[in-house]
């Protein structure tokens, strides 16, 4: 669980080393830096190889050479990653500061399922096939299941386990729903295999521009939402006496995250672990306070999937592996590592 | 609440007998055998149920015979077995991780089995015997992966669980790569596999699972005391006189036969392994792992899923794993309703 941070030693008190602050802001700026270095490279390699001069010619001087149409679909696919890799990252950290569970990600609210039925949905009833098509279905699903965990959850009266009871209940319908539709409509199992491993190689900018409005207003929700968590992480009680409206921050707090993973879900499929791990990795050397944890986990979480990405497409050459599956083939050792590290107490 | 413990005495030897816990086990286990006299009697060929206890008996006409003995019989049999293993199996990974969440699916295992069943389905389309024989070594082997990556001076219920999580996704992303790399034909017996079946099963599968769970059951019974105790942690039972973790390995490599052995032979039936062991412990209201009961339980619950499966869909046949999903998925919802109605959670 959170643990609070030793007092912050103050500007005047410790004036030799930086202080925590200056450190936490310049790390900040690390990470932007590493991000600008992972997006180039996602833009740069690829089945087809391009050099730093097509890259730059296909950013800035497009004029319709076979090089500028790889990077400008490599743009959107990065862009893609860039938004939803934040969203996730985001919708983590609440998720995990709302429920005070460690383990909190879209998939434990049954977000991923919501959104998977939606999919499956569209295709066998609806005849949907496209994947811009899909968008809306599983931005539905995710959004609809993840209010309906708040109500079977109690609403006004949820608790960590209640959620996260109510999101495992549901999951489990909708995977029997799921798992019966694509045994009896193959055509649904077809496409359906390759939707729920997640990927980004759908991405355009159709797409793009359909979620874009969603991810940013959950993104600035959830940075707005800091400090009435940070309260609610000392325990319902101590928020109380603090001052945090406790029913209007879980209110709140639900609805970024299930935005922010709908959108995000919607765009590129169910991806696992980026939303688990980043904010274990943050909190690691930011400690609890969530106005670090959060912006920290928007940057780190796009550097996470679209480094996965990169490999992805690195890896299985010339064709390519799928974020989704990476993410989980690299994420679990790192979030087995954790788990054995820590004492077992603190989680 | 009442007691129900009555003290049995013949000269010095005397046990404490749970008289509502040897109820609930009793009627469970008729529950079980009535469930599967009506499924044997259903189907396209209806029997009644008097013919089907009369065919088995040995006195049927030759044509209720071949359909009962060759065709039915086997395929409730391991419905019965695979039941009772998941209920047995999930209440033992359920104490060891004094975690009700604990279950064989939520660790991985049923992840495991699946990657070594959709190995041998991808990769060689083989014959349902190595698809099993996949699916066996799958378990066992992730089974094996959690212990030692969950070992760290002994064994901690709550790092079980967590390595559990972590390995299961692992192993999901592996079988989302292999479902994507295959071809349609296989991808759909695949998922037919993977959301578990009793469809076509046969005298084959019942031997060896009748010969495990004849082995395993007294073994991991003879070490229910072990376990009991060490629900009051792991000082106190060592303390007690219990070899903690002699006992938790041995009780927990039975729990992964049990569960492999028959997600091999039905594939990954959902939440039975979660949902009997609590079933049996809102009946029984006793404390401690309720084997027996779990066990009867989890035989109970496929047995009638199974049914219902058959019976539910019209002409369309789905198999078990989307009934106990569902059903599954309705309980919990149901628990959770309920709990909080009475104030719990």
């Amino acid at each position: 669980m959170l643990v609070e941070s030793p007092p912050e030693p103050s500007a005047e008190t410790a004036p030799a080393p930086p202080s925590r602050r200056a450190v936490r802001a310049f790390g900040l700026l690390l990470s932007v830096a590493v991000l600008v270095l992972v997006a180039l490279a996602s833009i740069a390699i690829g089945a087809k190889e391009l050099t730093f001069g097509q890259v730059w010619h296909g950013l800035f001087e497009d004029s319709g050479t076979y090089g500028d149409v790889v990077v400008a679909e490599r743009v959107s696919r990065t862009l893609l990653g860039l938004l939803a890799g934040a969203a996730l990252g985001l919708a983590g950290a609440v998720l995990q500061a709302l429920t005070r569970n460690p383990l909190a990600d879209p998939g434990l609210l049954g977000i991923n399922a919501g959104a998977s039925a939606a999919v499956v949905t569209a295709i066998t009833y609806f005849g949907v096939t496209s994947l811009s098509g899909y968008v809306w279905f599983a931005f539905f699903g995710a959004a609809a299941v993840g209010a309906l965990v708040w109500f079977l959850g109690g609403s006004r009266g949820a608790t960590p386990v209640r959620l996260a009871l109510a999101g495992t209940a549901i999951s489990a319908a909708l995977y029997g729903y799921l798992q019966a539709v694509m045994i009896m409509d193959e055509a649904a199992l077809g496409k359906m295999r390759f939707w729920t491993v997640g990927s980004l190689s759908s991405a355009t900018n159709s797409t793009i521009t359909q979620v874009l409005p969603f991810l940013l207003a959950g993104t600035l929700l959830a940075l707005a939402l800091a400090r009435p968590l940070n309260a609610m992480a000392m325990g319902d009680d101590t928020a109380k006496a603090l001052g945090a409206d406790l029913n209007r921050t879980r209110a709140l707090s639900m609805l970024a995250a299930t935005v922010l993973c709908g959108a995000a879900t919607a765009a590129c499929g169910p991806i696992v672990f980026v939303g688990l791990m980043v904010p274990h990795v943050v909190r690691s050397f930011t400690g609890p306070d969530l106005r670090w944890i959060l912006p920290y986990a928007a940057i780190l979480s796009p550097v996470l999937l679209l480094g996965a990405d990169v490999l992805g497409r690195i890896v299985a050459r010339p064709s390519e592996l799928q974020v989704g599956i990476v993410t989980a083939i690299l994420g679990g050792p790192v979030f087995i590592f954790l788990v054995r590290r820590r004492r077992t107490a603190q989680l | 609440m009442r007691t129900t413990n009555r003290a049995v005495r013949t000269g010095g030897f005397s046990i404490r007998l749970d008289v509502r816990a040897v109820t609930v086990v009793l009627l469970l286990l008729v529950a079980a055998l009535v469930a599967s006299v009506v499924l044997i009697g259903t189907g396209d060929f209806p029997i009644p149920a008097a013919d089907v206890l009369r065919t088995l008996a040995g006195e049927g006409n030759p044509g209720q015979e071949f359909i009962v003995n060759e065709l039915r019989l086997p395929r409730v049999l391991v419905g019965l077995l695979v039941g009772a293993s998941l209920g047995l199996g999930g209440a033992l990974f359920q104490a060891i991780s004094r975690n009700p969440l604990g279950s064989p699916d939520v660790l991985g295992l049923g992840q495991g089995a699946t990657a070594g069943a959709l190995a041998v389905i991808v990769l060689t389309s083989g014959s349902a015997n190595q698809v099993a024989a996949g699916a066996l070594v799958g378990g066992l082997v992730t089974g094996l992966a959690i212990y030692v990556l969950a070992w760290k001076r002994g064994v901690h219920g709550y790092r079980l669980v967590l390595v559990g999580i972590g390995v299961s996704a692992i192993v999901t992303a592996v079988n989302g790569f292999l479902l994507t790399k295959s071809d349609i034909v296989d991808a759909a017996r695949a998922v037919v596999w993977m959301t578990g079946s009793l469809d076509g099963r046969d005298w084959a599968q019942v031997w060896p699972l009748l010969a495990l769970t004849a082995v395993l059951v007294p073994l991991v019974l003879a070490n229910a005391r072990g376990l009991r105790m060490m629900e009051m942690g792991d000082d106190v039972s060592y303390a007690l006189g219990v070899r903690v973790e002699r006992v938790r390995l041995l009780l927990m490599v039975a729990a992964v036969l049990l569960t492999a052995s028959a997600t091999a032979a039905a594939g990954p039936v959902s939440f039975v392994a979660l949902t009997a062991p609590q079933l049996a412990r809102r009946l029984t209201r006793s404390p401690g792992p309720n084997l027996l009961a779990s066990l009867c339980m989890g035989a109970a619950l496929l047995v009638v899923a199974d049914w219902v499966s058959q019976r539910a869909f019209g002409a369309e046949q789905l198999p078990v794993g989307v009934v106990t999903g569902v059903l599954g998925g309705v309980y919990l919802l149901w628990l959770l309703v309920s709990e909080r109605r009475a104030g719990r959670i």
